[in-house]
């Protein structure tokens, strides 16, 4: 019996089973319900709601300060950009700006928090497909920039670092240092990533013509972040959108035309090197100044409605705030880029094999709690 | 298109429709009866061609709710929210908009889930995040849960 | 079992204070063994799950201690780390989880949610509040999230409780 309490064979003779909430490869508690002909699948249900925290319901009680420390739990490998959407939502409604030293560290904040993301998908995928050495080779890299993350912001994963305004407190005196320094170490040992798992043939065919999805299917379902742009759907908000100055950095949107798990591979590899590349134009022009503009203690919005999107590690991240000028937002809507990137799913696993579902779910990149909220 | 021009194009379709542009995007609001003809004119007419629904969600005012859709155009990159007003605050119903945009499909069930608005003919329409025998809507302003602990 | 009892059955021993020396060596070969091979049990709903990696990664390496054989299955494991929030209809499923362990079975409670619902406490409609109302806990590890060392020194302070039980003698009566 499943735990739905259904048959496990239908009336068509599909067996019917479920996959999580506790299974290694869901990266957290998703529970799909798989329905299979032999080895083939013929549909994908997933079931959410494990993880849902009720973080909208709860940001309703909150001030304008304080909602934004729950958005570090939501994704919490891109704490920082979510954190950063909430703070530029806030200031847009306050119609304020934060100070141009403190618009360079949020830039280099976040993609530091999108290159140790994309470190960890890139261990984690490894170990979904049957390899566990790249996990190792990828948290090397990962913990030295968690380090960075912990000295300037007291916190290693959910730093809740930025703030309406501005950033919490400046940074460490040794931060332009040691991002050099990994920065340095990351180049000298991207090349490692590929020579391990890129070129290997098991990993090769488990991923390519594997998962395709179409460019129009793309925008459909609503899918962005890397998994969009590898079915060729230019959808970085970084350059459609510019916030925070991202419009005067020299960087490349990543395209991929394949559709494939494989497609989805080498967009993240390929964006790391942009983040680097970003990350070296800032790093000795942070200008002197003012980390924070000055707020009121009890910040009040005015009435109306406010819309910020980001481009956070895994896709278009919005925030909605419905103010009534109240001290706490009247309703929060978070449009979380794996909630609509899940939905995509049954699409594409529809007809492959049963093993190819995690490399599907692997080069999705899902944040359980992201979707769940 | 420019926003006046939108305008024009929703006005003669729906004459009733009120704008409102002090926010960020042209915000087009109608009744709730009237949604599903013009979102699938908003789709499919060539200088319009809305073709990515990037956010979905309600909002509960008491003594009504709104539906809030937010369009983008990939092609022409122009941006609108439709704004659906539902009056009947106790049994909540809307056309569902599956059938233009996919991602709809999920994003409505999170709105049943939470706000308790019914769409008619969608595939699915389950709970989709708390369990199937959870009472009551918890994003509604009256929700009460005596398990909740309020500051 | 009190030593003035009446025996019940012929060949029936009396029970020493501690154990004796025969029984309590075997308690502490037992635990040693027991205590030096805690096997986790792959369980993260959320953010702690993400310093659980951590610490099982190369800088931190648990394996040090004996964790490192991290298995998917409840059946196999001895230790479930319950890294995240538990929400209501995640319940029904870790307690799933905790019963198909085997004796003896361990609960490590890691982050402020585990506890006590943590930063989710108010104003929430779903999230349990402390995951000692589904599953008994024996360690709890403050931090939201624990850094690695946390982690790692709640599964020391794991294993020295293991150390000290005892599976013979008088005190396992009293422990039970």
């Amino acid at each position: 019996m499943s735990l739905l309490g259904e048959d496990i064979v239908t009336e068509d003779g599909e067996f019917v089973i479920n996959m999580g909430p506790q299974h290694p490869s869901t990266h957290g508690v998703l529970h799909l319900k798989i329905w299979l002909d032999g080895e083939t699948i013929k549909r994908v249900q997933p079931h959410l709601g494990y993880i849902h925290r009720s973080i909208e319901k709860m940001s309703e009680n909150l001030s304008y300060r304080n909602f934004i420390f729950a958005t570090s739990r939501m994704d919490y490998l891109s704490a920082h950009i979510n954190n950063e959407a909430c703070a530029l939502c806030v200031e847009k409604g306050l119609q304020i700006e934060a100070t141009p030293r403190a618009q360079v560290i949020r830039i280099l904040m976040a993609e530091l928090t999108r290159l140790s993301s994309h470190q960890l998908w890139w261990g984690c995928t490894g170990l979904d497909l049957g390899a566990v050495t790249p996990f190792f080779y990828a948290f090397r890299e990962r913990e030295a920039i968690m380090e960075i993350m912990e000295e300037t912001c007291g916190a290693r994963l959910t730093m809740n670092y930025m703030v309406p305004g501005g950033v919490m407190y400046d940074i460490h005196p040794n931060f332009q240092k040691r991002v050099k320094d990994v920065m340095k170490q990351i180049k000298n040992n991207l090349h490692e990533y590929f020579e391990i798992l890129t070129g290997n043939v098991i990993f090769e065919n488990r991923t390519k013509g594997v998962g395709y999805l179409s460019k129009e299917d793309a925008i459909s379902y609503g899918v962005t972040g890397p998994t969009g742009r590898a079915s060729g759907v230019s959808c970085d908000v970084r350059k459609w959108f510019p916030y925070e100055g991202y419009d005067k950095v020299q960087f490349d949107e990543i395209l991929d035309n394949c559709g494939d798990c494989y497609a989805r591979y080498m967009v993240r590899m390929k964006e790391m090197d942009q983040s680097v590349s970003i990350i070296e134009q800032l790093i000795d022009n942070i200008p002197e100044g003012d980390f924070q503009t000055k707020t009121k203690n009890v910040i009040k919005l005015p009435k109306g409605e406010f819309y910020q999107r980001v481009e956070t590690a895994r896709g278009e991240l919005g925030v909605f705030i419905v103010s009534d000028g109240a001290a706490s937002p009247y309703r929060i809507k978070y449009r979380s880029p794996n909630f609509s990137n899940l939905s995509a799913i049954d699409h594409m696993a529809r007809g492959a094999k049963i093993g190819d579902l995690i490399a599907i779910m692997a080069t999705l990149d899902l944040v359980i709690p992201d979707i769940d909220r | 298109m420019t926003n006046e021009e939108i305008k024009l194009f929703i006005s003669a379709h729906i004459p009733a429709a009120t704008f409102d542009e002090s926010g960020e995007f042209l915000n087009v609001i109608i009744a709730s009866e009237e949604l599903l003809p013009i979102m699938k004119e908003l789709r499919s007419n060539r200088d319009l061609e809305f073709d990515y629904l990037f956010c979905l969600t309600c909002i509960d005012w008491k003594d009504h709710l709104m539906m809030v859709y937010h369009l983008l155009s990939k092609k022409h990159r122009h941006v609108i929210v439709i704004k659906a007003k539902i009056t009947d605050v106790n049994d909540p119903q809307i056309e569902t908009v599956c059938g233009i945009w996919k991602t709809a499909e999920f994003h409505e069930r999170e709105v049943y889930d939470l706000f308790g608005v019914k769409f008619i003919n969608h595939p699915d329409l389950r709970r989709i995040f708390l369990m199937d025998d959870w009472e009551g809507w918890p994003l509604r302003k009256n929700y009460v849960d005596e398990n909740m602990i309020e500051i | 079992m009190d030593v003035s009892e009446k025996l019940i059955f012929p060949g029936q021993k009396h029970e020493t204070a501690d154990g004796g020396i025969l029984i309590t060596k075997l308690d502490d070969a037992i635990n040693w063994a027991r205590a030096n091979s805690l096997w986790p049990l792959v369980f993260g709903t959320s953010c702690c799950a993400i310093e659980m990696m951590s610490a099982a990664d190369a800088k931190y390496d648990w394996s040090r201690f004996g964790f490192e054989v991290a298995r998917a299955t409840p059946r196999q494991a001895d230790l479930i780390i319950v890294a995240g929030t538990i929400v209501m209809k995640m319940a029904p499923v870790l307690k799933r989880l905790y019963d198909q362990m085997a004796d003896p079975k361990y609960v490590i409670a890691m982050g402020a949610c585990t506890i006590s619902g943590g930063p989710f406490f108010y104003n929430t409609y779903s999230v349990v509040k402390g995951v000692d109302h589904v599953i008994p806990v024996d360690v709890y590890v403050p931090g939201c999230p624990p850094r690695p060392e946390a982690l790692l020194h709640g599964m020391i302070a794991l294993q020295e409780k293991i150390k000290n039980e005892h599976y013979f003698g008088k005190k396992a009566e009293k422990d039970k």
